[in-house]
């Protein structure tokens, strides 16, 4: 029992104490009241903060972007841990497959900030890594100023975070791979059956249940805080691209943070949170119905 | 013969393929840190002539020597190292603490507090919430504690460490009650000794997001207590000012981007040195919690 106390403690002032803070949302917060006076006595004004978000066009903005890019990742990147998993299962060399394994991790544990500052570098105008090889071999009459150009951003931003997640995403794919019975494949290889047949007929099917399973991980947790997103947005933005990179996760940081506007960032956050557990229970439903998998 | 060519046909050429496109993950996965690290070896006006692109046109430590005599970025390598071995430490043994203690089926209301952490892995206040909590309800900005205190305990870490203690058998235990030893004294002499791969593995957890973080430390850290991450956040965005102010001035900022790119691998270095070494162990973490979930 002691053992467990300070835990105890720890979550009810660190995770439930802010989510009664989440009333604030629907009142006035008056920071100069102190903390708990301003949460007991600031006034109560309704769902005026959530109103005057979508009168904000910068707010519309914001959210648009945020499912766009939201939708960008899942169509792009929800596929690739998948096809890498199946193609890694099919390398024969073992010492092979466990370092191009290892490899694959490695960006899950390097910070954002590193790879925006791989990014900077690489997209620079000024001997840029990109800019010089295009130059180099005449691909472009002069240099592309890909970070300061709208439409090149998006593309840019999902591929690196693929770039950053895919391996370690994998990791539980390869996992429900080397769970499949191998009996399956030789009486497969003694049928006659391809390499193709193989994949399509016994991997892929049996690990469905984990696709489906993390595809309703992805779809609920699609408009969630996404801290990575955010970590790029933050350090890449500037006047030229403003319009692209404005998500929600960045406009609550500069409501609340920023211009200190407690109550009206609290009330753009919990909309948000409203929306991901519509998702996820929309996307649990709908799965239930279609394959019979869920998550609850 | 024929079924020999067969084969050759069918699964070899896919067997070449696979191989080249593994290559392929291989070289987009180290090339940037590759590139990098080349680049900040390189002379820094030199590699205003253009970007290297396998060996530095002109060696060069300059850049080091440069980066690592501010004073400021020995701060906050000295912040940054505190907080990943203290907090990691602390947070293990935490988060150990709890998820031991639960790990018993005589603990009182124990589903209860096991509901009370699974909330927390998908229910939280939010950035604004917590930033009063912490900001302005306990005072902790600009307290080294700010980078401890806030991230002692996590659910998921909890959960993994939990099914690993309920696979340790119960007659130690039993037999040290027997000769008088309470919980506590047997959570810290019996339990941690065995329990070192997780501890470890959870430790490992913590210590690169501790290592990585920097929005806390923009949060609540002030001048003070800037950490590396946040210095090359620094780095990074003054870089790009004078890179534009350069191109009406003249070239000395500019190499700027070479102070950036020495800052980039001096950040980066412990991890991606440590990370073939501890690879192993984090796998076998995610493993662990994803039976779980």
């Amino acid at each position: 029992m002691i053992l467990v106390l300070p835990v105890i403690l720890w979550m009810i002032i660190f995770n439930y104490i802010p989510m009664l803070g989440l009333v604030i949302s629907f009142k006035e917060y008056d920071p100069y009241l102190g903390p708990l006076e301003g949460f007991i006595k600031s006034r109560w004004v309704g769902f005026n903060n959530f109103a005057e978000a979508f009168t904000d066009k910068y707010f519309i903005s914001s959210l648009w972007n945020t499912i766009y890019y939201s939708i960008l990742n899942l169509v792009i990147g929800f596929p690739i841990p998948i096809i890498f998993a199946i193609l890694l299962n099919e390398l024969t060399n073992v010492r092979f497959k466990k370092f191009v394994q290892t490899v694959s991790y490695l960006p899950h544990f390097i910070s954002w900030v590193f790879v925006v500052g791989f990014i900077y570098v690489l997209f620079a105008v000024d001997n840029g890594l990109l800019n010089g090889l295009l130059l180099k071999f005449n691909l472009t009459e002069e240099a592309i100023p890909f970070l300061a150009t709208p439409k090149y951003v998006p593309p840019i931003v999902v591929l690196f975070n693929i770039w950053k997640s895919f391996g370690w995403n994998s990791i539980i794919y390869i996992a429900a791979i080397t769970n499949i019975d191998p009996t399956m494949y030789e009486a497969a290889t003694v049928d006659g059956a391809k390499r193709f047949a193989k994949i399509w007929y016994i991997t892929l099917p049996s690990i469905k249940p984990t696709v489906v399973i993390l595809l309703i991980f992805s779809i609920g947790s699609m408009i969630s805080p996404n801290f990575g997103l955010f970590e790029q947005m933050y350090l890449l933005t500037n006047p030229m691209i403003q319009d692209v990179t404005e998500i929600v996760d960045t406009y609550t940081y500069k409501m609340g943070i920023v211009l200190s506007r407690y109550s009206y960032a609290t009330a753009v956050g919990l909309f948000r949170s409203v929306v991901a557990v519509i998702l996820l229970t929309g996307a649990n439903f709908t799965s239930k119905k279609l394959t019979g998998e869920s998550l609850f | 013969m024929m079924q020999k060519s067969r084969r050759l046909n069918g699964d070899s050429v896919f067997d070449i393929f696979n191989l080249i496109f593994m290559c392929f993950i291989i070289l987009i996965t180290l090339y940037p840190f590759y590139y990098v690290i080349v680049s900040s070896f390189n002379e820094p006006i030199d590699l205003l002539n253009g970007p290297v692109y396998l060996w530095p046109r002109k060696f060069s430590l300059s850049n080091y020597a440069y980066v690592l005599q501010d004073e400021k970025i020995l701060n906050a390598a000295f912040i940054t190292v505190s907080r990943t071995i203290i907090g990691s430490v602390s947070a293990v043994l935490f988060t150990a603490a709890f998820a031991y203690g639960i790990s018993k089926p005589r603990l009182l209301g124990r589903r209860f507090f096991i509901g009370m952490a699974l909330v927390t892995m998908y229910f939280s206040g939010g950035l604004i919430p917590t930033y009063i909590l912490i900001a302005h309800g306990l005072k902790l900005q600009g307290n080294f504690l700010v980078f401890i205190i806030p991230n002692l305990f996590n659910a998921f870490n909890a959960f993994v460490m939990l099914s690993f203690f309920r696979g340790i058998s119960s007659e130690i235990e039993e037999s040290a009650r027997i000769d008088g030893a309470n919980d506590i004294i047997i959570f810290f002499k019996l339990i941690l000794p065995v329990s070192t791969p997780i501890l470890a593995t959870i430790a490992l957890f913590n210590g690169v997001f501790h290592w990585n973080s920097w929005f806390d430390a923009l949060l609540y850290g002030g001048r003070k207590l800037e950490t590396l991450q946040q210095y090359l956040v620094k780095s990074i965005q003054s870089a790009n000012v004078n890179a534009k102010a350069a191109s009406y001035v003249s070239t000395l900022t500019v190499s700027s981007t070479s102070v950036r790119l020495t800052t980039m691998v001096i950040t980066a270095f412990p991890i991606v040195i440590a990370y073939p070494f501890l690879q192993r162990y984090f796998v076998k973490g995610i493993m662990i919690g994803s039976l779980k979930g």
